[in-house]
């Protein structure tokens, strides 16, 4: 019997033949990223070795700029230990900053077939380049960073054969509700992706998907390479790289098709993602205080481009306030020059620096008691935005603009055909 | 490591923002299990024991890497148990070395405030009340060390990879 692309990845890595369902494997790391919650001085634990500092990524994300003294001190002893390791691959406030998940794809630090840690939830987003990524604990994070390894479970493989072709007004965003809505969580388990309807979607598109992973407490989300993928990558990466494929006879715990044509714009209602997906005629017309589009899922130039043509020549409503956060400084300066960034601002949105801010309710656009919100980014926990009252929706940035734009949940269909 | 105290039962999905809020995930370690539940099940910090053991449902734990397995061990909960334990939780909860049980079942064998019987390295839960014992997923020998250790940070300080707590 043969493996699927996580199968194989975690046994090249743990250094056997196979590995399957049920295994637990000690595996060498590849790549490990360290983000600013790490170096908080209520959890940084001084490390005083590193395996290798060339595997070593620093990203401050979580608060930025520095929103408190505890947020600066942060930074700074993050500043000090990329100094001390003589860490390359850092990015610090400013040019090169941006959510972790993204800058990931930003510079191609994931290579196929490798194994990427960050303290994370949603660092499965790399899967999108035909590796295995995970998010794992601090404590994890530093002991990968000081030993070079970290220990898996081997889970089994559902995989999703993509077909078809998305239309205007729907995106990935509402495959994956639609995913979570019909088949729930996907705990213990590793996610596939593959299927003809892959060519057709942009990296951006793909890794919303993986990035969602998350949300269906998958262990990997992992695409098969194409040469989209591939050309990506050497774009923005020299080393030698090779891309893994399922077997032919691999083992999957289900191998199920979303058709991409029959997509519907979706949302999900408040608190939790796990089949908890509508069609966006269920929510509509529900009062929205706050709109979010961004966070490591919904922050791509895609993201905002497709809100941009939503919100052109038109206004965000009164008593609706729309924050839109680019996922990194690059994909900011790319909306900048493209004309982007001044139409969303025209119709009134607030674009804020790369950050997680609103996403995990951190430090920027938190909701107040009873407040309703729509958002485009990863998570709609009770709580995840600011107040545990708060109701959190969440959709695609088409359908976060378009309601954004009448103050009420909208379908995105009425601004794109 | 045997434990024999009240249960608290929890439903399915329990998530990491509900016990660990970010209103606290910046807060000193000590004072972030005040906050636990306080969205779901307000005062119920104040009601718990050291010792007391919680019984979950499905996925427990689901959600984000901040260490809210850290906080129910801070509380002084002995242990959790439940049919099936997040992943990324259930790493935490080796890191922190706080004890946690995937046993199917379990979920139905306690009411609210009956007594249950943990022997966490045999894996084997009992209510001796109700005369059912049940067996759960033995943690691989390999993260049973880890949590026997004390969790990472002490195993690492231990090995002088990282600085001792200052
Ligand atoms: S944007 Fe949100 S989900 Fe993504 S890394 Fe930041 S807090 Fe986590």
């Amino acid at each position: 019997m043969g493996m699927t692309i996580a199968e194989k990845i975690l046994a090249k890595k743990s250094g056997q033949a196979k590995v399957g369902p049920g295994d637990l494997v000690t595996v060498e790391v590849d790549t490990v990223v360290l983000i600013d919650n790490s170096f908080n001085p209520n959890r940084w634990r001084e490390i005083l070795k590193i395996h290798d500092p060339g595997r070593i990524v620093v990203v401050f994300d979580h608060r930025v700029p520095a929103s408190t003294q505890d947020s600066a001190t942060a930074h700074r002893t993050g500043r000090r230990f990329v100094e001390k390791f003589g860490i390359k691959r850092f990015h610090d406030v400013g040019y090169d900053q941006g959510i972790s998940h993204q800058l990931v794809a930003d510079c191609g630090y994931a290579l196929p077939g490798t194994v990427l840690v960050c303290s994370d939830s949603h660092t499965c987003s790399a899967g999108v380049f035909n590796c295995i990524a995970r998010g794992v604990g601090e404590p994890d994070v530093i002991y990968s960073a000081i030993k070079g390894e970290t220990w898996f479970r081997v889970g089994e493989t559902v995989r999703y054969e993509l077909e078809g072709r998305l239309s205007p007004a729907v995106t990935t965003k509402d495959a994956f509700l639609q995913i979570a809505g019909t088949h729930g969580d996907h705990a213990t388990q590793n996610i596939e992706f593959g299927g003809p309807g892959v060519a057709s979607l942009s990296i951006a598109a793909r890794k919303t998907l993986t990035t969602m992973g998350a949300e269906l407490s998958a262990e990997f989300a992992t695409f098969e390479a194409d040469a989209v993928m591939l050309d990506w990558i050497r774009a923005r990466n020299p080393q030698p790289m090779e891309a893994v494929v399922p077997d032919r006879d691999a083992k999957y715990a289900a191998v199920r098709k979303v058709d991409l044509t029959a997509l519907e714009p979706l949302v999900a209602f408040p608190d939790t993602v796990i089949e908890n997906s509508k069609p966006v005629a269920a929510a509509a017309g529900t009062r929205i205080d706050q709109a979010f589009i961004g966070s490591c899922a919904n922050g791509t130039l895609d993201d905002l481009e497709l809100a941009a043509r939503v919100l052109a020549g038109r206004r965000v409503a009164a008593g609706t306030r729309l924050l839109i956060t680019p996922g990194s400084q690059q994909v900011f300066r790319e909306a900048t020059r493209r004309g982007i960034v001044s139409t969303l601002v025209e119709a009134g949105a607030v674009v804020t620096p790369s950050t997680c801010g609103a996403c995990g309710g951190g430090h920027l656009g938190i909701l107040g008691p009873d407040e309703t919100c729509i958002t485009a980014s990863t998570r709609n926990f009770k709580g995840r935005m600011g107040d545990p009252s708060a109701r959190i929706y969440m959709a695609s940035p088409a359908t976060v603009a378009a309601s954004a734009i009448r103050g009420t949940i909208t379908d995105p269909r009425e601004f794109l055909q | 490591m045997k434990f024999k105290a009240r249960v608290w039962k929890f439903g399915d999905n329990i998530n990491t923002d509900l016990i660990l809020p970010i209103q606290a995930f910046y807060l000193p370690a000590a004072e972030q299990p005040k906050y636990v539940f306080s969205a779901n099940r307000p005062g119920w910090v104040d009601q718990v024991k050291p010792g007391d053991i919680l019984i979950g449902g499905k996925n427990f734990g689901m959600g984000s890497s901040r260490p809210a397995a850290r906080s129910l061990k801070n509380l002084g909960i002995a242990c959790l148990v439940a049919p099936s334990i997040n992943g990324l939780f259930f790493r935490n909860c080796v890191n922190f070395a706080f004890p946690a049980i995937e046993c199917p079942g379990v979920h139905d064998a306690f009411e609210e405030g009956e007594i249950a019987e943990v022997d966490f390295e045999a894996s084997v839960v009992r209510n001796a009340a109700r005369g059912v014992t049940l067996e759960g997923h033995r943690m691989p020998p390999k993260l049973m060390a880890l949590v026997k250790a004390g969790g990472i940070y002490p195993l690492l300080e231990k090995e002088g990879l990282i600085a001792p707590k200052p």
